[in-house]
């Protein structure tokens, strides 16, 4: 790692010895490790080694990105000379740039698990067979399966630019999923459950993990499409989490200076229900979304984007938040290859009071949502409307499921909607939320 | 093809100071006596993107990507391994690492390879897009901005983006073949937001494919790109929420084969059918959809964007009758599942790059023309919709419920189009869908060249195609009910 180090200087060097006016620099290395198991036996094992490397060049006010896998002395070379390159050819914007200097925070937020190099491959097989065997033993009618993964990845992260920042860090992840068919009267069901942690000790057990993805499955043989009507809808933790995951895209500084959010212009106003708050938290300690800092190497927060349904901040990078005469909240990502953009950390709705079944139980006729499938949501707009499956809810109890539905609203009045927030927040991926009931939405069938 | 495999082989050897022994004892090592097959799989793609907004090119992104997978393949099992760094040394692990799957200590012996099958030269490149400089395309790109905003006053974003490609691979397998080739893939996309009274909407249109530089500029064809995305934008100004339930729906010629591609496509793809968990595990030779329903997967078409003269695993491309006059006729497929289910493989193993298993997937899938004008097929609906541009899908392929979103769709009422409606996501079920069309039109287009399908976390170009078609009764998730 130290001759990386070494390496991303020694490239900002000859950067500035060859016209750039100022840069930054991205160099990741990676192992990662997948196997598949199905019906008890491997099915797919990969097994990789990858790394590459990103140089960013400014030419006074213009930039360009040149990325290689190739480390090799002349490659580097032809690098940055393609990139010096470049960046005489793109527009002068006025906008552009490192950001400020400031000293590099690196806090140790604990996201690399040492013991993956130890842990052998009979091992992680093992694991993933149990937990296919728990979904195949649960239920006579789990009849096949598309089997269990395990995968896990580590990387080492450099970052340096010519303000003389330079940082690094090793992050790393684990997962285990199981994907079971269920099947009753010729009609085939099938459903998933997992588990990701950066660390193997937190892993859920493959039993749980196999179980939850059987009883998931099996919950959905017999599904019905209903009559077209609206209805109090409750989403699912993994579902209220993609809802809320639309949220994040569009409170992006990208898409909101670009007029491509339906949040543009409304910070300080009422954009959801008084109940309705949302975090963005890097500094969680071991979280999946958590980082020691962003892609430009300033300090990754806390923030608050929606306090009580007032929106009260975007998710800024240095150059979005310049576009808006704001400051940088610590959100810029890099894909190696590009410029920076903006992403949330652990993005998450805080939890509210009431237990689950009570949301259910609150319900007369409605949905209780456990999947959507498709794209059907505009940034712009905020129009929503996503394919659904789940359970049909007839006073206060989850009856027979639901399946080739739409559920359709507008973002604007689905958040304003939101009339109960669960208190089971539980951070599953980078994005969490509680259960949350609706108060209505258009679901479409026969 | 002869010429692409020359050039491909001689870049890699040269590139990486091998020879052509050491490639057949890597492939070699790769076998034991319990592997059935093994290849290897270099690959090395420069990519180049230069991109537009608030009327400036504000950056050029180039990359260079470089590796060799290396697989082993036992019955259903497969092994694999990958690394950026291409050595001997690094075959060798790579080759042993694959290995593991079978739990076989024998190594086998250095595996003779000759030239392999030969292609038809769909993508002839003469001028690479590399070679084009970048002054040139960021021209375009100002040009582009210009005529969006000329279209309309109300147009106030414009996006316009230019990427391409340039993939040379070299595939190198136990059947004995050498196979190379060259692929070019590029694209040009518009965006543009309309704004008027507080109202904002959203346009875009895009085309390409494995061509040169010189498509976009023939016929002028970057500005029809950018009419389109700005005739969008400002026609969705004016549209109405779209409609809640069930109701006759008609498709547009070309991009809307996205139906295809998910309710059909993807559950006919050999892994699924293999382990029996796609919908239509069984149906060969079973009536599946309307007799006006031909569908084919051809990879063959020259210059689009699904197409491949071989596919990731050096078969030839085809063209592949899946249902015909409605009968399940044939699976995708690639060498693992085609040989464990008895069939011959039919030239769609894809895989996204050096650093993935191929799977079956798709190349370009669509319907055949049928004989119905189109205006006919539109005064022959009382009540329903008219799509006729769509964003992206997605498909269950076990219980068989896709569904696909409208960006572009209208009310028909008493057989006329009326007004434009906001985009809707349109569900079904795929066994299902085809048996209630009524109507094939005359019309079969294929897409300008944009689709992207991603199937277990690999993304692959692919192409779709579509005459007028209408469907009796599909689920329309609008908020009007």
């Amino acid at each position: 790692m130290i001759q990386y180090e070494d390496l991303a200087t020694e490239l900002l060097k000859k950067a500035t010895s060859k016209g750039a006016s100022a840069g930054d620099i991205v160099i990741v290395e990676g192992d990662s490790f997948d196997v598949q198991v199905r019906l008890k036996s491997v099915d797919k094992l990969s097994n990789a080694h990858e790394k590459r490397l990103g140089l960013r060049l400014f030419s006074g006010q213009r930039t360009a990105v040149c990325s290689t896998s190739d480390f090799s002395a002349e490659s580097l070379d032809r690098l940055v000379e393609d990139t010096c390159y470049l960046a005489r050819c793109t527009a002068e914007d006025p906008h552009a740039g490192l950001p400020d200097p400031a000293p590099l925070v690196s806090p140790d937020l604990d996201l690399y698990d040492d013991s993956l190099h130890e842990w052998k491959m009979e091992d992680k097989i093992h694991m993933a067979v149990q937990a296919e065997s728990a979904a195949l033993g649960y239920d006579a009618r789990i009849t096949n399966s598309e089997g269990a993964n395990l995968s896990h990845a580590g990387r080492r992260v450099v970052y340096a630019n010519t303000h003389g920042v330079i940082g690094r860090y090793p992050v790393g992840s684990v997962s285990l999923s199981v994907s079971p068919i269920a099947s009753a009267g010729g009609l085939m069901q099938r459903d998933y459950w997992y588990s990701a942690k950066r660390k193997v000790k937190d892993l859920a057990s493959p039993d749980s993990v196999g179980r939850a993805a059987a009883q998931r499955a099996l919950r959905r043989l017999g599904g019905r499409k209903i009559s077209t009507c609206e209805v109090p809808v409750i989403f699912d933790p993994e579902t209220a989490a993609e809802l809320i995951g639309s949220i994040s895209a569009c409170v992006s500084g990208y898409a909101v200076y670009k007029g491509a959010s339906f949040l543009a212009g409304k910070l300080g106003q009422s954009v959801a229900a008084s109940s309705v708050t949302v975090l963005d938290h890097g500094l969680i300690p071991s979280a999946l979304g958590s980082r020691p800092f962003d892609g430009e190497g300033l300090a990754t927060r806390k923030t608050t984007v929606i306090a009580k349904g007032i929106l009260e901040s975007y998710l800024l990078d240095t150059y979005s938040a310049r576009k808006l005469g704001l400051k940088s909240t610590g959100n810029a990502v890099r894909s190696v290859g590009d410029v920076p953009s903006v992403s949330h950390t652990n993005f998450y709705l805080v939890p509210g009071t009431h237990s689950p079944e009570e949301i259910i139980r609150s319900v007369k006729r409605g949905l209780y949502v456990t999947e959507m499938i498709g794209f059907g949501v505009n940034h712009v707009t905020g129009d929503y409307s996503r394919g659904a499956v789940g359970l049909w809810i007839e006073n206060g109890e989850r009856t027979y499921p639901v399946e080739e539905v739409t559920i359709a609203g507008n973002l604007k009045e689905i958040l304003m909607d939101i009339e109960m927030i669960g208190n089971d927040l539980e951070f599953r991926g980078t994005v969490a939320s509680p259960t949350l009931k609706l108060s209505r939405m258009m679901v479409a069938g026969n | 093809m002869a010429k692409e495999l020359a050039k491909a082989e001689d870049f890699f050897l040269k590139k990486f100071n091998l020879n052509a022994l050491e490639l057949e004892q890597t492939v070699g090592k790769a076998l034991g006596k319990q592997i059935d097959y093994a290849d290897l799989y270099f690959e090395y793609r420069t990519n180049e993107s230069v991109s537009l907004e608030e009327g400036m090119v504000k950056k050029a992104v180039k990359s260079v990507g470089q590796g060799v997978g290396v697989r082993a393949v036992a019955e259903e099992k497969t092994g694999y391994a990958y690394s950026d760094e291409i050595t001997v040394k690094n075959l060798a692990e790579a080759a042993r690492t694959a290995r593991y799957i079978a739990d076989d200590s024998t190594v086998g012996k250095p595996v003779p390879v000759r030239s392999g099958a030969v292609g038809t030269g769909l993508y002839p490149v003469k001028t690479p897009v590399s070679d084009i400089s970048v002054q040139e395309k960021i021209d375009l790109l100002n040009q582009i901005d210009i005529l969006a905003r000329r279209y309309d006053p109300r147009i106030t974003k414009v996006m316009a983006s230019f990427a391409s490609e340039h993939k040379v691979i070299l595939i190198v397998t136990s059947d004995g073949l050498i196979v190379g080739d060259v692929q070019p893939l590029s694209r040009l996309n518009v965006t543009c937001i309309a704004e008027e009274n507080g109202n904002r909407q959203i346009g875009s249109y895009g085309g390409g494919g494995r061509v040169e530089y010189s498509f976009f500029l023939e016929n002028r064809r970057f500005e029809d790109y950018t009419q389109e995305a700005a005739r969008q934008a400002i026609l969705n100004l004016s549209a109405v929420d779209a409609p809640a339930g069930t109701m006759d729906v008609v498709l547009g010629p070309g991009w809307p084969g996205i139906l295809l591609h998910e309710a059909i496509g993807h559950g006919l793809e050999g892994d699924f059918n293999r382990k029996q968990t796609s919908a239509f595990a069984g149906l060969i030779g079973k009536s599946v959809a309307s007799e006006l329903c031909t569908i084919v997967d051809d990879g063959t078409i020259p210059g689009r964007r699904g197409s491949l003269n071989v596919d990731d695993e050096g078969t030839p491309t085809h063209r592949t009758v899946l249902i015909e006059k409605g009968i399940l006729k044939g699976y995708l497929q690639d060498k693992l599942n085609a040989k464990l289910m008895g069939m011959a493989p039919t030239g769609n193993g894809r895989r996204e790059s050096f650093m993935h298993i191929p799977m079956p997937r798709m190349t370009n899938t669509f319907m055949l023309a049928g004989e119905s004008d189109p205006n006919e097929i539109i005064r022959s609906v009382k009540n329903g919709l008219y799509a006729v541009s769509f964003g992206g899908g997605q498909v269950d392929i076990t219980s068989g419920k896709f569904v696909f979103s409208a960006s572009e769709a209208y009310r028909i009422e008493d057989g006329k189009v009326t007004a434009p409606v906001k985009g809707a996501t349109l569900i079904g079920n795929g066994p299902d869908v085809l048996k209630r069309v009524t109507m094939v039109g005359n019309d079969l287009q294929l897409d300008a060249g944009v689709g992207t399908c991603g199937k277990d976390g690999q993304s692959v170009p692919v192409g779709v195609g579509l005459p007028t078609l209408k469907i009796n009764g599909i689920t329309v998730g609008g908020t009007q009910g």
